[in-house]
């Protein structure tokens, strides 16, 4: 579904992606690993289309990804993904309303009964059934999540991104939020993307773990090389001893081997 | 004993505190207005508050005898007029000019450097400009207020509009928003509070530049009165004047806050 070839990322002299190479099927859950600052949010921007490769292709079914963002690739930031103005149902209407052509985007007569119906189906799903008239400055932190994902997968897109969306979550709403989303990949049948600074959430989640880190460093020019995947694994196949490895590379615990496998 | 940076008054001393200085204006403007009024009767610098009692009583409650208009709300509504004209015309561009240059790149490019001289013109010194080009009837008037109120609401809602979290607009382009939707439904609708907040900051200014240009040219108004009064030195209708343009700065401020808090729930 998605192939990457041969991708570079260079802002002036500092490279910041290299020879990134991978594909990727439909229905993957692909999470994201590595360092602050190795690339792995610029790489998601990509797949957005707020980025775009300096060389290399990005495609998708065989055609380039757009430039910019469009119906195709949902995604939930960290934060500020959701409209305050508007109500948690009227967050997930504009989802809808947006794909109407004209200005103002908005439902009228059966379309909008249809589209209520959706919404509140989804925010049925997402446990949101009790907040349909609240803003979102009155949620709390992972109720706001809720609604960005149920947002992003009102009209079923193809691919979800998600750029660390649990990272500002307390661990046990995080737990919460795990379950909820590998709910939604297996019943929207997603293709998703994770970007996560926790190692623990990515074994957990994923079908396949990319580790973004540089390969070449010299020490007088940090910015020379760039990263690129140096792990590619899928996680429910990792043997003991790359297991280790890697725990060594990152410096950071993971998950006790059983846990994983 | 608390440190004095951690001594808060409670609420009934906070409010005694806050009437307190006014009280002691009051009583000091008495006290000079009677040992003045003693020495001469016929003093016309610190009239007491029974004289100016009688001057609004000419003014807003008998009609002229020249025209047989109620002079003081003729002026109240005329100068009314003008800045609501004024700031509503400001408003509106202000919105248009910011919106535009603070969400699309290229008019951000083209009109920026524009708004940003413009800014830097006092409108003072654009009023004998107005004067000639417009007249010395109303539209100069109204002219001068939006002038000068424009470039400063504009400049405010480009940065408001910056402010917008970049996530909200890629996330509405990934549901499928196209630039015009992005702009009715998730850019002017954040920015409307905004709006109410900057024109209850510049109406400072819109009350200069309106007394301003009344004083200048004019046959009615607020700014007209007080100038055209001073001449008799007539302190007894100055002093109600301010007080009364002062109460109406007040007045309309706090209807704006109110709406802004009923239309806009979401809005903190």
């Amino acid at each position: 579904m998605i192939a990457i070839d041969n991708v570079n990322k260079t802002y002036g002299d500092n490279v910041v992606l290299e020879r990134v190479s991978a594909s990727v099927q439909e229905g993957e859950f692909v999470t994201l690993v590595g360092a602050s600052g190795c690339g792995k949010s610029t790489f998601l921007k990509m797949l957005l289309g707020t980025e775009v490769p300096s060389s290399g292709s990005l495609l998708l079914d065989g055609e380039p990804i757009p430039n910019e963002p469009d119906s195709s690739r949902g995604i939930v930031f960290q934060q500020y993904s959701v409209f305050p103005h508007m109500t948690v149902l009227a967050n997930v209407l504009a989802a809808r309303g947006f794909l109407q052509p004209g200005i103002t985007g908005r439902l009228w007569g059966k379309k909008r009964a249809q589209a209520l119906g959706d919404a509140k189906a989804l925010l049925l799903e997402v446990g949101l059934e009790h907040a349909l008239n609240k803003y979102p400055h009155e949620l709390s932190g992972g109720m706001r999540q809720r609604l960005a994902i149920a947002q992003a997968l009102l009209d079923q897109p193809r691919i979800l991104l998600l750029d660390e969306p649990f990272g500002a979550l307390d661990p046990g709403i995080r737990a919460d939020m795990h379950k909820l989303v590998l709910r939604l990949w297996k019943q929207h049948r997603l293709t998703v993307f994770m970007v996560t600074h926790d190692l623990q959430e990515a074994f957990h989640l994923g079908t396949r773990l990319w580790v973004f880190d540089k390969i070449r460093h010299d020490p007088d020019a940090p910015q020379a090389w760039g990263a690129t995947i140096t792990y590619d694994l899928s996680v429910t196949e990792v043997g003991v001893d790359e297991y280790q490895k890697m725990q060594e590379d990152l410096g950071q615990p993971i998950p006790p081997f059983s846990l994983v496998s | 004993m608390k440190r004095l940076i951690n001594a808060a008054p409670s609420r009934v001393s906070a409010m005694a505190l806050g009437i307190l200085p006014f009280v002691l204006l009051l009583i000091i403007y008495s006290m000079g207005s009677d040992a003045r009024l003693e020495v001469n009767p016929n003093d016309k610098l610190l009239p007491s508050f029974a004289q100016m009692g009688d001057a609004i009583q000419r003014m807003a409650f008998e009609p002229s005898k020249r025209t047989g208009e109620y002079l003081f709300w003729q002026d109240t509504l005329s100068s009314l007029t003008r800045l609501g004209m004024g700031m509503l015309i400001a408003a509106s561009l202000g919105l248009v000019i910011g919106l535009s240059t603070g969400a699309l790149p290229l008019a951000r490019a083209g009109f920026s450097p524009l708004v940003t001289v413009i800014s830097l013109v006092p409108p003072l010194a654009l009023l004998p400009i107005l004067f000639i080009v417009f007249g010395l009837g109303e539209v100069s008037k109204v002219a001068l207020i939006a002038i000068g109120i424009t470039p400063a609401i504009a400049r405010e809602i480009q940065r408001r509009t910056e402010e917008i979290p970049s996530e909200q607009i890629v996330k509405a382009q990934t549901l499928g928003a196209n630039t015009a939707q992005i702009f009715s439904r998730v850019l002017l609708p954040q920015l409307l509070p905004r709006l109410i907040d900057s024109v209850r900051l510049t109406m400072g200014s819109g009350w200069l530049f309106l007394i301003s240009a009344e004083a200048i040219a004019s046959t009615d108004g607020l700014g007209y009165r007080i100038f055209l009064v001073r001449r008799y030195m007539s302190m007894d209708v100055i002093l109600p004047y301010v007080f009364w343009i002062t109460l109406l700065a007040f007045l309309l401020d706090l209807l704006l806050r109110l709406a802004n808090k009923r239309l806009f729930p979401w809005y903190q």
